[in-house]
């Protein structure tokens, strides 16, 4: 059974995709970290960001949360604000 | 109170926001476009905002500093966009009694903002484009 999650991009790992959302098949149960290698094997450019998170519904998230397809998923890029 | 815009960014209604009878003190700090990043020219900035989880992060911010000093009222307002050399891109704005407690909660929304409010901002040159602090 599929577990398909969709993730939005923002600065610039939107640009490394080259869109501002992608969708991806996990394994059942999927966890923040399979997501995470997974979109760096896609996209190697990731590997060189001085940090890379994940939001799961708002909140930052740990490598072993578990990922649902309904979830608010975000790539999290060095945040620069302010 | 806190919000994202992306229109110019309004001090006296922040200013009037925060006044308070009770107030003896205000704070306000504004981040502004500088003209340059280690003597590159910059040209713009470009501001893009997880609008979502900003907004719950910068409430989150305000309660934490609520608890922390005796604040009466505040206001936490970013751009997002492109904005010109000048432009105030973040204000933050802090009344409380006594002056101690409106400068350190105003240093410390502004810092934790920029450490953990998801907020990008690309920094346009003549000769090129960079994500601020993206690479190590």
């Amino acid at each position: 059974m599929s577990n398909r999650v969709s993730v939005q991009l923002f600065g610039i790992t939107r640009e490394i995709v080259g869109s501002s959302a992608l969708t991806l098949d996990l394994p059942q149960p999927g966890q923040v970290g399979e997501l995470l290698s997974n979109l760096k094997e896609q996209y190697p450019a990731l590997n060189g960001l001085r940090s890379l998170l994940v939001a799961v519904n708002g909140e930052y998230a740990e490598a072993d949360q578990p990922l649902h397809p309904n979830d608010e998923i975000a790539l999290i890029p060095p945040v620069s604000g302010g | 109170m806190v919000s994202i815009t992306t229109d110019p960014i309004d001090m006296n209604a922040a200013y009037q926001y925060v006044s308070t009878d009770s107030a003896g003190a205000i704070t306000f700090f504004f981040g502004t476009v500088r003209n340059s990043t280690n003597e590159r020219p910059v040209e713009r900035l470009e501001y893009e905002a997880y609008d979502r989880m900003a907004l719950t992060k910068m409430q989150e911010i305000a309660d934490e500093a609520c608890q922390r000093w005796n604040v009466r009222k505040y206001v936490i307002v970013h751009r997002k966009g492109n904005l010109a050399i000048g432009d105030i891109a973040v204000l933050i704005a802090v009344s409380t009694p006594h002056r101690a407690d409106a400068f350190d909660a105003c240093r410390y929304i502004i810092d934790t903002l920029k450490q953990q409010v998801p907020i990008w901002k690309k920094e346009i040159f003549e000769d090129g484009q960079v994500w601020v602090d993206a690479h190590p």
